[in-house]
């Protein structure tokens, strides 16, 4: 098998390479949580979430700051902002919003019965540095908005 | 809420432990399939979707057998830091540094 990439060592490099003094620290838990489907697959209804934001960059308030945000499904949006998180942007493109937002893929499924449904909307969570703001603030958004919806599990797809 | 992620960077989220992931061995921006793909994306967010329905512990990790459409050359090539970059990437976390100070937000 393939040696898959270290994106840790990466990432340390490149950081280190633009001066910053200390390492960046990835999150780490000790225990994991683990809820389990509520009911069928096929009677749940899927929630999606992205890292990516709204074309226009709504999602960003006075200070510049990105906060959560939510779209429509239906109609699913043609393109989404990514180039202010981290891809591969030397090997691939975003341009095909299915490929990191598979809506469609998710929709086909419920025909099919696999599962019971798609909310509503998708959540969009921004990538922070700041892992107290994703923990604090912008996770227990995205779980009220997601149960809002009527979500009965959630399926994430960070770029 | 039960959660499935789907992505690309295996180091790092079974660093961070989370209760299922399907692992994608793809160049990071695609995690559910290869652009344009409709047919492997499908096969992928099915994978997903039956490990939100069979894993019963945390740290479960499925790895998709869709591979990636095209030769491995992107594996070496993320990130990396070569030695004509490092003039301009010190340079450039200069200005981020600077921005920072005076409270800008660097995209």
């Amino acid at each position: 098998m393939t040696e898959t990439v270290r994106y840790m060592d990466r990432t340390r490099d490149y950081y280190r390479a633009l001066g910053y003094p200390s390492d960046y620290e990835w999150s780490r838990f000790d225990t994991v949580p683990f809820a389990p489907l509520a009911k069928p697959l096929s009677q749940a209804r899927i929630g999606l979430v992205t890292t990516a934001s709204p074309p226009d960059l709504g999602n960003r308030d006075a200070s510049g700051t990105r906060q959560v945000w939510s779209g429509a499904i239906s109609p699913a949006p043609a393109k989404l902002f990514t180039d202010n998180v981290a891809w591969d942007k030397e090997s691939t493109h975003t341009g095909d919003r299915a490929s990191f937002l598979s809506i469609e893929a998710v929709q086909q499924w419920a025909v099919e019965g696999l599962v019971g449904g798609v909310t509503a909307h998708f959540q969009g969570v921004p990538t922070e540095y700041s892992q107290r703001k994703t923990m604090e603030i912008d996770a227990p958004q995205v779980l009220e908005r997601l149960r809002a919806d009527g979500a009965d599990a959630a399926l994430l797809s960070p770029l | 809420m039960p959660t499935v992620i789907v992505g690309s960077a295996l180091d790092i989220v079974e660093y961070c432990g989370v209760p299922r992931f399907l692992f994608t061995d793809f160049p990071l921006g695609n995690p559910c399939g290869p652009p344009w793909r409709q047919d492997l994306q499908r096969t992928i967010v099915g994978q997903a979707l039956g490990l939100l329905r069979d894993a019963d512990a945390p740290r479960t990790t499925g790895r998709s057998d869709v591979l990636w459409p095209s030769d491995d050359d992107w594996r070496p090539r993320y990130g990396r830091v070569k030695p004509e970059d490092v003039e301009r990437l010190r340079a450039l976390g200069e200005e981020r540094r600077r921005q920072q100070a005076q409270g800008r937000k660097p995209e």
